[in-house]
C-alpha cells in the first residue's frame, strides 16, 4: 500500500515546534513583492514528520540494502569514512569567500586531488569545477570548440559519436553548437573503423568515445581511431562513465585522448543515482590546457592559490559558484587517499573479475550474451530475445521480477543496439555469494516464465507499488499536488 | 513475427514507403520498428514544406525506452504530416501501416526509391539482423 503524502497528513493549526516559523524579520521588502496568501505548507506534528520520512527512507531500494547491478551507473559501496572525513568541522565551516590564507587545508586537498586525477588519467591538467557528468561533458566539448576557434579553424561543425554512446554525448555536442554524426558499432562490439574512416573530414571537430564502451568491452582499435581522428584535425573526447573498469591499469591520456570528464561521484564514491550532487571534473592534454574552466588550485612554493582568468585568459569560463560541489570533491579525495595506487588497481581488477564471473555463470545457466567472444570490462550485456520469442517474457519483466527476488534491476534496453538487453555491472564490492544469488534468481525467473508467464509479467508483487504505467508517466507530467484534487 | 505488407517498400532504418498514384510517397515506421521501440509517447514531425536529403533526420519518435531520429528514406519535400499523432502517438503502435503513418513527401528523384527493399528483401534483412 502506498503511503499518504505529507500534505495529506496536514490538519489546520497543527504544528511542530522544531519547524515552527520564526517571527518575520525581513520587514523592508517592497510591498509589491509580498505574497497575498500564505504558502501551501503541510501542517503536521514533529512525530508525524519523523514517521513519514522514516517510512519513506525504509522503502529505499538502495546500495545499502540490496545488490544494485545497474549497468553503466557504477553503484558501488560508498565508504562511511569518506562521508565522515568530508564532514570535518573545518570543511563544513569554511566560507568560500574567505581569504586563501584561511582555506589552505581545503585547497591543499583540492590540489592533491587534481594531481592524483592527473596521475590516474594520464592527462596534463585538471579542473574540478564542473558540477556533474553532463556539465563535465559540456566543458570538454566547449574546450574543443575553443581550441578550433583559437586556431581560426572555424569550419569544423561536426562531432562524431558511436551509436552505443550515452545519450548525453550527442546532447552535449548539440548544446555546444555542433551537429552529430553517428558511427556504427561492429558485430564484435568495437567501433566500425571503416565507417569512421569514411566519416572523418575537414568538418570533424572531434569524436566522443567511451572506452570501455557501453557494450561492456574495451575497444581494441583505440590507437588507430586516435590516429584517424587526429590526422583529420579532430580531437578525442573521453567519456569517463566507465573509468572504474580501467583504474590504475590504462590511462586515457596514453590512449591519445585530448580531454576527459570523470564522474567522481561514481568512480570515486559518493552516494548517487538519485540525481545529485555529482562532480564532473575534466582533465586535458597539452592542446587544451589554456581553455580549462576556472578556478583551478595552483601552488606557489608551499602556498596554495586560486588560478583565475589572469592565469588562463583563454578559459571557457566558470561553470559553478566557487569550486563546484566541494563535498563530493572531498569524498573523492578521501576515497583516493584511502585506496592509494595499489588499492585503485584492485578496484578495476575486482570490478572486472566480478563482471566476468557473473557473465560466465549466466552463460553457463543458458542465458545469451550479446558479445560472447569478448571478455567483459566491468559490465556486460545479456540479451533476452530468445526468452521473449519463446516464453513471451521481456527484459522488463525480468527486471521487475528481480525486485521481488531482492535485487535491483540491471539497466534495461540500453544500449539500444542490443534487443531485450540487460546491462549488468556488479562493481568490485560484491561478495561471491551475492553474485551467485543473482544468478539463481535469474534462473528461477526463467523457470517461472516457462510454467506461469503471466505471473512474471505481473511482477513486482512485493514492492510499495506494482508495475508502473511508463506511458502515462511520460505523457502526463503534471506531478503537483493540489488541495482537493483527485490524486 | 512482425507484419511486413507485400505492397510497400522498406529502408534499412525500418521505415516503409508507399508510392501513391499522384507520385507522392507516404512514410511510416515498420511493425518491427514500433515493436522494438515500445509504447510511443511523442512524435516530432517536420513542418510541411521542409526539404530533406536522403538519410537526413526529419523527425523524432520517442518511446518509453528511447528517442530515435527518423531518417528520410529518399530526398524530397514534405507535403503533409499525420497531425493525429500529436495527441495519439500510440496509433504508430496499433496501426503502423495505416492510421500511424508519419509524413507524406514529394520525392525529388524517383530513382532513389529504386534503392529501397521490397517486402521479401526486408524480411530477409530482419532475419539477418
Amino acid at each position: 500500500m502506498s503511503d499518504k503524502l505529507i500534505f495529506e497528513h496536514s490538519r489546520s493549526g497543527r504544528r511542530a515546534s522544531a519547524q515552527a516559523p520564526l517571527a518575520a524579520t525581513a520587514n523592508d521588502l517592497p510591498e509589491k513583492f509580498l505574497r497575498r496568501s500564505p504558502p501551501l505548507l503541510p501542517e503536521v506534528s514533529e512525530l508525524q514528520t519523523v514517521r513519514h520520512y522514516t517510512r519513506l527512507s525504509q522503502k529505499n531500494f538502495s546500495i545499502d540494502t540490496h545488490f544494485y547491478p545497474l549497468g553503466s551507473c557504477t553503484m558501488k559501496y560508498n565508504p562511511r569514512a569518506c562521508n565522515q572525513l568530508a564532514m570535518l568541522p573545518g570543511f563544513l565551516a569554511r566560507h568560500p569567500l574567505g581569504p586563501e590564507s584561511h582555506g589552505q587545508g581545503f585547497m591543499s586537498c583540492m590540489y592533491e586531488l587534481q594531481e592524483m586525477l592527473k596521475a590516474v588519467t594520464g592527462m596534463k591538467e585538471v579542473s574540478l569545477t564542473p558540477m556533474a557528468g553532463a556539465q563535465g561533458e559540456f566543458a570538454g566539448v566547449a574546450m574543443i570548440r575553443a581550441y578550433h576557434r583559437s586556431r581560426n579553424d572555424n569550419d569544423r561543425n561536426e562531432i562524431l559519436v558511436p551509436d552505443a554512446a550515452h545519450g548525453t554525448n550527442p546532447a552535449t555536442a548539440t548544446m555546444c553548437g555542433y551537429s552529430t554524426r553517428e558511427i556504427p558499432t561492429g558485430k564484435n562490439g568495437d567501433v566500425d573503423i571503416e565507417a569512421l574512416k569514411a566519416a572523418v573530414g575537414p568538418q570533424t571537430a572531434g569524436i566522443m568515445l567511451t572506452n570501455p564502451s557501453t557494450v561492456g568491452v574495451f575497444d581494441r582499435s583505440i590507437q588507430e581511431m586516435s590516429r584517424i581522428v587526429h590526422s583529420a584535425g579532430g580531437l578525442l573526447y573521453y567519456d569517463g562513465a566507465n573509468l572504474n573498469a580501467i583504474l590504475g591499469k590504462v590511462a586515457p591520456g596514453d590512449m591519445g585522448f585530448d580531454v576527459i570528464h570523470m564522474n567522481l561521484h561514481k568512480t570515486f564514491s559518493t552516494p548517487h543515482g538519485g540525481g545529485g550532487p555529482g562532480s564532473g571534473a575534466v582533465g586535458v592534454g597539452d592542446r587544451l590546457k589554456e581553455f580549462l574552466p576556472l578556478p583551478v588550485v595552483g601552488k606557489d612554493g608551499d602556498r596554495y592559490r586560486w588560478l583565475t582568468e589572469a592565469d588562463f585568459p583563454q578559459s571557457i569560463g566558470r561553470l559553478s559558484a566557487f569550486m563546484g560541489n566541494a563535498g563530493v570533491l572531498l569524498r573523492a579525495y578521501v576515497y583516493m587517499r584511502l585506496l592509494g595506487r595499489k588499492g585503485m588497481e584492485r578496484v578495476s581488477e575486482n570490478a572486472a573479475l566480478g563482471a566476468n564471473y557473473l557473465m560466465k555463470k549466466l552463460q553457463d545457466a543458458g542465458f545469451e550474451l550479446a558479445y560472447p567472444e569478448r571478455r567483459a570490462s566491468h559490465e556486460f550485456i545479456v540479451t533476452l530475445k530468445k526468452e521473449k520469442s519463446e516464453l513471451g517474457v521481456t527484459a522488463m519483466d525480468f527486471a521487475k521480477c528481480l525486485l521481488d527476488h531482492g535485487y535491483h534491476a540491471p539497466t534495461t534496453y540500453f544500449p539500444l543496439l542490443v534487443p531485450e538487453c540487460l546491462l549488468i555491472e556488479p562493481t568490485e564490492c560484491e561478495a561471491k555469494e551475492d553474485l551467485d544469488g543473482f544468478v539463481a534468481a535469474m534462473i528461477a525467473i526463467r523457470e517461472q516464465a516457462k510454467t506461469d508467464p503471466e505471473k512474471v509479467k505481473g511482477a513486482p508483487y512485493t514492492m510499495p507499488v506494482r508495475r508502473l504505467d511508463d506511458v502515462r508517466a511520460a505523457r502526463q507530467l503534471d506531478l503537483r499536488w493540489q488541495p482537493g484534487a483527485e490524486n | 513475427m512482425s507484419n511486413v505488407p507485400a505492397d510497400l517498400k522498406y529502408s534499412s532504418d525500418h521505415e516503409w514507403v508507399r508510392v501513391e498514384d499522384d507520385g507522392s510517397a507516404v512514410v511510416g515506421i515498420t511493425d518491427h520498428a514500433q515493436g522494438a521501440l515500445g509504447d510511443l509517447v511523442f512524435v516530432e514531425a517536420p513542418e510541411p514544406g521542409s526539404v530533406f536529403a536522403s538519410g537526413e533526420a526529419f523527425g523524432v519518435v520517442e518511446s518509453v525506452k528511447a528517442a530515435s531520429d527518423m531518417l528520410c528514406p529518399f530526398g524530397g519535400e514534405v507535403l503533409g504530416v499525420n497531425s493525429a499523432l500529436d495527441d495519439t502517438p500510440e496509433l504508430v503502435n496499433t496501426d503502423p501501416y495505416g492510421d500511424g503513418w508519419l509524413i507524406r513527401m514529394q520525392p525529388a528523384d524517383t530513382t532513389e526509391l529504386d534503392g529501397l527493399m521490397d517486402a521479401a528483401a526486408y524480411e530477409q534483412f530482419l532475419e539477418e539482423a
